[in-house]
């Protein structure tokens, strides 16, 4: 510790940060206008409310850059368990707000355990992950990994709130980072790409497509590898089609209407700007009327008259999109990915393993946030209510958030640290 | 490590992506700019209030009055007492129910029409009682309120445009009213103004939040124009008074300015019964009147044969072309044979010699049958002469649409050689085949306007103004849009007809328009007329027709009268035109006996006889 603390802190990130929770807040403010004069510290408006939790952030702030490192690591499964505790508690004490029992209420003020679980998951996933024995190899490792990931997941799918339960699956890119066979994530693409070509297609194509392909393929290497077998193939197309048959089966008994309308919706299998594609026609209405610089701030007529739902919350991009333009939309898409980037690079420069682990861990929550959120204002994601880091109302995700960012300002800082 | 960087390259990649999204969503695609104002902005058209219409001499006929529709919005409404409303409203609980069902499929959030224009008494009731009903609420709207309720022929009605109109027009947008007869629809581009419009911002349910951008794309309405017609409002209700229980009208105009005085035509109808809710039933009654008609503009539409006025022309005609003079005597013998076996007949006794003068005074048959022989035969051919004859007709502005500035008219006919030789072989043809013209019967049709504006045209010795209902803002206005139409005939030649004319009055057949201290001119008509009738030519009463001009020298109104099935001219066509000369060069008329024998006069049992399926007498 040559150096004191302040010099060593990521000033650039600290500055998009800073930048991002602002512009958050002047597009809550937006959304919400009523033509009354604003009162930043009124905590019954919503600009109040996300003001004063900005304010609570800072205090949290201090303590957390000032803590020794390895309190983090240390503390990681209290955490955890505290964490789970607050999830298995919403059943008793929770709260029901639009459907899902998600938060508690404390005297005016909601809070949304789910948020700081993610802290808590990604914080002992790094803890397990940098311990000496652990080896992304070992099927007892991954389970392990696994297990830390779908626990809270599961508990927060039964609250039931789907979106917040998908982020914890992005920390597989944690594991695929320190380890996990790249297998999986061609596994995980080839369902990803068997399940939309089953919505599109439907089974019986894919079969065809798989059969043909693999029959490509098979004849192109059996050229050059005289010994090549052919049951892989046909073990392959076998397991594709069977997916297939299962994902058309999944997708007409398992999920809702609903579900399906959002799949159908983004894969464009369905047209219905009035009623299920209602949101999603609305949003790229609002931000396709941006154009270059957009209608000003406070001037968006969409944004004015209520015609993008939630728009303070998760579609709060439609906002920026509409009232900001092109410039103001890309300069936050561009300064998010900056941020990503940033933590990711920075991370790869740490010495210890749980720092690292643990940067990355937040920078995969980000982006998992990232790009499901604003992708479904832009049309290319189904319909998951997960809000903007940062940016969307919500006083438990911006102090989450903001604690996970300054974890990751403290060990970035003292990256030389013991 | 390759696995080092899958994150990061996945973000760069998703960032890419939504980049090209934004691209194409902002900057590429223009549509979204549309949709979003479809969305957002409400404009809301304001409309300048209609131009009001006076009377020349500024009386207000034409005004406008506020309607009220009680509107609901579902949403808002409580429970009600329903009995009041069915009350004051005088409707049923069922079609209440009905109605505020259909507001609710509707609309919860916007506005529902409830009952629209409803009646001044019903408005005053619920005015007070507003506060006891929320979620109701009455929407005020201007309609036309007809202060004098005369002249529905000239000043028209609107209605609502149709869906070729908005097609057709920008301007015009759905439930809009438009002009759609008479002055209402000449000068609709005057009398609307232009409507301006107001930017709001709505919501989602539609529900306007406030004025869009500070109000800044708003356009201010631009007001409309008021309008002086040529009509005298007095003059007009007299002449519709003296043709109660008559069909039939009159054309009265200022032949030096061609303003109309007075268009009457009988039956008409109150135009405030066009206002309000019982519009369309009134307006179907009225197109449903196919007998007597009260939406046909006698004076404009009704071609009539001209009969015995005619006459005068044939005399003009026959000076200009030399073919009589004033001398001219004509030996008239109750009639004449024109050809081997046809006979016309005349009121003469047998063995009257006619000149000029008392051929007009007396109507002689004989006398024009000769004169128009002997224009017709002054050509080369029998087709020269009558088109010569024709033009000097087209001059007088008969035989064509006149072009003043109502929507509707008729063109009249005056047959030429083409149309002859149509009907007979050319050159079988001559004067006496067609003898029936010189007379005003034949083929001959005029409509009353043209009637009026030729006697204009007498009375000024020479020349008419085109007639107009509007009367222009300044005399350069007048002098643009109204020249004198100069006819081709010596000014001496006028006033000998003239002379003839005045002694019609004063010795011939129309003595009972003779007043006090005024000197009339005028000619008598006793138009043969035919209907078909279950498919055989069937001859009615005759038209009683009467044109007249006052004073002689210096003429302030000429006119035409003529009531259908009236008989001879002086019966009915004279005395009215003489009252109304009387009312409007003196402002009051002295024969009470003959004003009471005209207002009491009624022609229905004339009118009914056709249709009570027995054979009639006419002319009794």
């Amino acid at each position: 510790m040559n150096k004191s603390l302040f010099s060593r802190i990521d000033w650039i990130s600290m500055l998009l940060y800073l930048g991002l929770v602002i512009f958050g807040i002047t597009n809550i403010y937006s959304t919400t206008f009523d033509n009354t004069p604003l009162e930043l510290f009124n905590p019954s408006t919503a600009v109040g409310k996300q003001v004063l939790f900005f304010v609570l952030c800072f205090i949290c702030w201090l303590p957390i850059l000032f803590v020794n490192p390895n309190f983090f690591d240390r503390f990681a499964l209290i955490l955890y368990v505290l964490a789970l505790f607050a999830l298995i508690g919403l059943f008793v004490f929770g709260t029901n707000i639009s459907g899902a029992t998600s938060w508690y209420l404390l005297g005016g003020i909601s809070l949304q355990p789910s948020e700081f679980a993610k802290m808590a998951t990604v914080l002992l996933l790094a803890n397990n992950l940098s311990k000496f024995q652990s080896d992304l190899k070992k099927p007892k490792t991954i389970a392990r990994a696994f297990g830390i990931l779908s626990v809270p997941a599961l508990l927060i799918l039964l609250q039931p709130d789907a979106g917040s339960a998908l982020v914890f699956f992005g920390l597989v890119f944690v594991l695929f980072r320190e380890g996990l066979s790249l297998t999986f994530l061609l596994l995980g693409f080839g369902i990803l790409l068997v399940f939309i070509l089953t919505l599109l297609l439907g089974t019986s194509i894919v079969i065809l497509i798989f059969t043909f392909a693999a029959g490509v393929i098979y004849t192109f290497l059996k050229r050059r590898y005289q010994k090549l077998k052919a049951w892989p193939f046909l073990a392959s197309v076998f397991v594709a089609g069977l997916f297939s048959f299962s994902v058309s089966f999944v997708f007409e008994n398992v999920f809702e209407q609903r579900h399906r309308d959002r799949f159908n919706i983004v894969l464009g299998l369905e047209t219905d700007s009035k009623g299920i594609g209602y949101n999603i026609n609305q949003s790229k209405i609002a931000i396709g009327s941006g154009g270059w610089i957009g209608k000003g701030f406070l001037n968006g007529t969409q944004t004015k008259g209520g015609f993008v739902p939630e728009q303070h919350t998760d579609y709060i991009f439609s906002t920026v999109g509409e009232e900001w333009g092109f410039l103001g939309s890309s300069l936050l898409i561009i300064s998010f990915a900056i941020l990503i980037i940033r933590m990711m690079l920075r991370a790869e420069k740490q010495t210890h393993a749980f720092r690292r682990i643990y940067a990355y861990g937040f920078a995969c929550i980000l982006f998992i946030h990232f790009s499901v959120n604003i992708g479904m204002t832009l049309g290319l994601v189904p319909t998951v209510g997960i809000p903007l880091p940062f940016i969307s109302y919500g006083g438990s995700s911006l102090l989450a958030f903001s604690m996970m960012f300054f974890i990751y300002i403290n060990l970035d800082a003292n990256r030389l640290s013991i | 490590m390759i696995r080092n960087y899958i994150l990061v390259g996945l973000t760069s990649g998703i960032t890419l992506l939504f980049l090209i999204q934004l691209i194409n969503l902002q900057l590429i695609s223009s549509d979204y700019q549309t949709l979003s104002l479809n969305n957002a902005v409400e404009e809301l058209p304001i409309y300048p209030e209609r131009g009001l219409i006076y009377d020349r001499n500024g009386l207000l006929m034409v005004a406008n009055q506020p309607a009220y529709d009680l509107m609901v919005i579902p949403e808002n409404l409580n429970a009600f007492d329903t009995l009041e409303i069915e009350t004051i409203l005088n409707i049923s609980k069922s079609e209440l129910n009905s109605i505020l069902k259909k507001a609710f499929t509707y609309s919860r959030k916007l506005p529902s029409v409830v009952a629209r224009q409803i009646s001044k008494e019903q408005n005053a009731i619920l005015q007070e009682k507003m506060w006891k009903y929320p979620g109701f609420y009455l929407q005020k709207k201007t309609v036309r309120d007809y202060k004098i309720p005369i002249a529905a022929n000239v000043v028209g009605y609107s209605s609502e445009v149709n869906s070729f109109e908005i097609q057709s027009n920008p301007y015009y947008n759905l439930g809009e009213l438009i002009g759609r007869q008479g002055i209402e629809k000449t000068y609709e581009n005057v009398l609307r103004g232009v409507k301006g419009k107001q930017l709001f911002q709505k919501d989602r349910f539609n529900r306007i939040l406030g004025p869009y951008k500070n109000g800044q794309f708003d356009a201010p309405p631009i007001a409309a124009q008021d309008l002086v017609l040529s009509i005298n409002a007095e003059l007009q209700a007299y002449g519709e008074s003296l043709f109660i229980n008559k069909r039939g009208g009159v054309v009265a105009i200022e032949p030096k300015t061609g303003e109309v005085l007075a268009l009457i035509t009988a039956p008409s109808y109150d135009p405030n019964i066009l206002i309000g809710r019982q519009r369309s039933e009134q307006f179907n009654r009225l197109m449903g009147d196919t007998l007597s008609k009260p939406l046909y503009d006698r004076g404009l539409q009704a071609e009539y044969a001209p009969g015995s006025p005619f006459k005068i022309l044939n005399a003009l005609i026959g000076l200009q072309e030399g073919v009589i003079d004033e001398n001219t005597r004509f030996v008239c013998n109750g009639g004449h044979f024109y050809a081997r076996g046809a006979f016309m007949k005349c009121h003469c006794a047998e063995g009257t010699y006619n000149a000029l003068m008392s051929g007009i005074y007396r109507s002689c048959n004989t006398y024009f049958a000769k004169t128009y022989k002997a224009i017709i035969s002054n050509g080369e051919n029998p087709e020269q002469g009558l088109d010569r004859w024709k033009a000097y007709l087209a001059e007088f502005g008969l035989g064509n649409y006149l072009g003043y500035d109502l929507p509707i008219g008729r063109p009249g006919f005056i047959p030429d050689s083409k149309y002859y030789n149509r009907w007979y072989p050319p050159g079988s043809w001559n004067a006496n085949t067609i003898i029936s013209n010189s007379i005003g019967q034949g083929e001959v049709l005029t409509t009353p306007i043209q009637m009026a504006n030729f006697t204009a045209a007498i009375a000024n010795r020479g020349y008419y103004i085109k007639p107009h209902f509007v009367r222009p803002n300044n005399p350069q206005e007048m002098d643009s849009l109204y020249q004198k139409n100069k006819i081709n005939i010596l000014p001496e030649h006028f006033d000998t007809v003239i002379e003839g004319m005045h002694q019609v009055v004063e010795n011939g057949t129309a003595r009972i328009a003779r007043i006090k201290n005024i000197e009339v001119c005028g000619k008598t008509g006793t138009v043969e007329n035919f209907i078909r009738l279950n498919g055989q030519k069937q001859q009615l009463t005759d038209h009683s027709m009467f044109i007249a001009f006052a004073p002689k020298e210096d003429p302030q109104i000429a006119l035409a009268v003529f009531v259908e099935n009236g008989y001879w001219g002086s019966r009915w066509a004279a005395p009215i035109a003489s009252l109304m000369i009387e009312k409007y060069l003196t402002g009051a008329v002295e024969r009470k006996w003959l004003e009471t024998r005209m207002l009491e006069g009624s022609l229905l049992n004339e009118y009914e006889k056709p249709l009570l399926g027995k054979p009639f007498s006419i002319n009794e």
